[in-house]
């Protein structure tokens, strides 16, 4: 499993590709074991979730069990031991930064990073979807990674504007960074937030978005487009910038962006498919990878073993 | 009865004054739901979202995550018909305290049915973490912030504006989940909330001259109820129980009470006062709550239903019904 291959120029950003097409192996891996997974969102997002944890964010070390502790319970007056899976990401200091994960249905993605940047043990991910465990399927704020509950998609951004929100009254130097899905611009409440941030000048929120043209039944394009995403963002008063989602560079860069008292989106365009040409055969519907047969399922497994070889 | 104007208005001000981790938040409607003078007297702490509820409520969670209670004031209908799913899961899943001021309640509106909250309490009693309350009065409206302020998880409250009559003695504050032993008997058990307990209040004493015992509680927290007066009250009655409420009679404080009395092995008549799943319509308090038979004669005929007889009360006899006007100073020009 360990990729032992040398790279001739040990770069940042080589090691950030590593550990991207690691995650995607990892997500390969565990969809082939448990005959489905959401496989296109970890081709599209592998590189900005390993550039954000090895070099965008400025968090500190996890302070969760290695090995994710049996569910809880739910959270309420009488159960006072519940804990946030926002733990993996470190501290809530002052000066440190904040990942809101919005798009719950990337979770496997999110275990995967948090695997692959040791912030979790990979026994973490034999956990997921069990019961009685919190490595859930769709995140809720107890799993690993997640300090919000935000499955139903287009409500995380708002939470993410309240805790801005709080740390810019509190004087935190620390950002509030957002990872987005493109599909979630279809609801109205996202609108909603991103006309309070701009009118709100919430310029101590950074949002990537996943910008790789898929929703539930298909391309975006078909079922309603968002374009012209840029134009609308910055009617709304948003600071836009579109990177290559796969290039560790452009993402970082992104990130340095001065803001002049906007809020930042990071358009990142992506490739569902990207490392796995593969699921391309599945197109245009990408959103989940269950194996029609064994043939397929095959084909997957020796794809598998080719990138576990290579390394790549 | 004395009645007391822009109450909350005032109140909310001097009792956040030295509570900085009190923001208030509004949707659009500052002065209709009497949080004009808070955003003059403390600017910082009041957030203006627009009209925008859904973001409003997330928000709402995510400032409680960091320590701020959010006080959310609209109208109530905008509050749950509008962001149920973000009440749901950036609020009440986390169990955060973010208090929600839900103004206008039942018909109480000439707004129509988009204005009015008829099924509010059967929708935010539903849902798990929330506590649900309901001023009656201006000593409850005066009393309610700190009650509700030690709740550590979400707060609903069924809110009152304008004018406002004192039922209740200055000296007696809301407590939560403890109900308001108004009048003691066995006869009859009645058990009202809001506005519905100043409407039973203009004739129970008549029927009681007539020689009929009345229980009355006013209930001014639907959730919890766990209240031991209400099952001993329901255990006492010997001819039937009466809830009255302005609300939909689904769901709402007549099914509290019913869940009461199965769950208890109760055997005594339950007569449900309130809309009867029904709509209303755009038109003026007294005229709906005489339309909707909300009013103290449809108390009346309920009460001579359960013993079966009339008790032939003169209209004379009823105290006043107190009108408001649609259009007054105790009002924002917009509803």
């Amino acid at each position: 499993m360990k990729n032992e291959i040398q790279n001739p120029i040990k770069t940042w950003e080589n090691e950030v590709i590593e550990i991207a097409n690691r995650i995607r192996i990892r997500v390969l891996e565990h969809t082939i074991n448990n005959n489905g997974g959401y496989m296109s969102q970890a081709c599209s997002s592998a590189e900005i979730f390993a550039t954000f944890y090895t070099k965008i964010l400025n968090i500190g070390e996890s302070i969760a069990p290695f090995i994710p502790e049996p569910f809880k319970g739910v959270p309420g007056i009488y159960n006072p031991n519940y804990e946030t899976g926002g733990l993996y990401n470190g501290p809530k200091n002052n000066d440190f930064d904040r990942l809101i994960f919005s798009p719950s249905h990337y979770a496997l993605v999110l275990y995967a990073t948090l695997i692959e940047t040791g912030r979790m043990s990979p026994e973490g991910l034999a956990q997921f979807n069990q019961d009685g465990s919190t490595v859930e399927m769709i995140g809720a704020e107890h799993s690993p990674g997640c300090e919000i509950t935000s499955g139903s998609l287009g409500t995380g951004l708002s939470q993410a504007v309240g805790i801005a929100t709080a740390r810019k009254r509190n004087g935190e130097k620390g950002r509030v960074f957002v990872f987005l899905s493109d599909g979630e611009f279809h609801e109205g409440q996202v609108w909603e937030a991103i006309a309070f941030m701009s009118h709100n000048s919430l310029d101590n929120m950074i949002t990537y978005v996943d910008i790789n043209g898929q929703c539930c039944d298909g391309r975006i394009d078909d079922v309603m487009t968002i374009d012209p995403i840029e134009d609308r963002i910055t009617a709304f008063g948003g600071e836009v910038v579109s990177v290559n989602a796969h290039d560790p560079g452009e993402l970082y860069k992104a990130s340095l962006l001065s803001n002049k008292g906007k809020p930042v989106f990071v358009l990142s365009y992506s490739n569902p498919t990207q490392g796995l040409d593969l699921l391309a055969n599945r197109a245009p519907k990408l959103h989940y990878l269950r194996f029609q047969n064994d043939e397929e399922k095959n084909l997957y497994k020796k794809e598998l073993n080719r990138l576990m070889l290579s390394g790549k | 009865m004395e009645i007391y104007t822009k109450l909350y208005a005032r109140k909310l001000v001097e009792w956040a004054k030295d509570k900085p981790e009190v923001l208030v938040l509004s949707a659009d409607l500052t002065s209709s739901t009497e949080i004009d003078l808070f955003k003059n007297e403390y600017p910082n702490r009041f957030l203006s979202f627009g009209l925008a509820e859904q973001n409003m409520v997330g928000a709402a969670g995510g400032l409680a995550r960091e320590g701020y209670y959010p006080y959310i004031h609209t109208f109530a209908v905008f509050i749950y018909r509008r962001a149920y799913d973000q009440i749901i899961g950036s609020v009440a899943y986390p169990n955060l305290p973010v208090r929600f001021f839900g103004f206008l309640p039942g018909i109480m509106t000439p707004g129509g049915i988009t204005h009015q909250a008829i099924e509010d309490v059967a929708i935010m009693r539903t849902v798990p973490n929330m506590t649900v309350v309901e001023v009656g009065d201006a000593t409850e409206i005066e009393t309610i912030l700190d009650e509700i302020q030690a709740v550590n998880g979400p707060v609903y409250v069924r809110m009152l504006r304008g004018e406002v009559p004192r039922l209740f003695p200055s000296s007696e504050p809301f407590k939560l989940n403890k109900a308001r032993l108004l009048s003691e008997g066995n006869d009859i058990t009645l058990f009202t909330s809001g506005i519905c307990t100043e409407e039973a209040l203009r004739v129970t004493q008549v029927i009681r001259q007539k020689g009929i015992s009345i229980q009355h509680l006013h209930i001014s927290t639907h959730k919890p109820f766990t209240d031991p007066q209400i099952l001993e009250a329901c255990l006492k009655t010997e001819l039937g129980i009466i809830t009255m409420e302005n609300h939909t009679i689904v769901g709402g404080l007549g099914s509290a009470v019913a869940e009461v009395l199965a769950e208890n092995g109760i055997g005594r008549k339950l007569v449900r006062i309130g809309l009867k799943d029904t709509f209303a319509h755009g038109a003026s308090q007294a005229y709906l709550m005489r339309e909707y038979e909300l009013d103290a004669l449809s108390l009346v005929k309920n009460v001579e239903n359960l013993l079966g007889k009339k008790l032939n009360i003169d209209i004379n006899d009823y105290q006043s019904e107190r009108i408001q006007a649609t259009h007054s100073e105790a009002k924002a020009e917009a509803l």
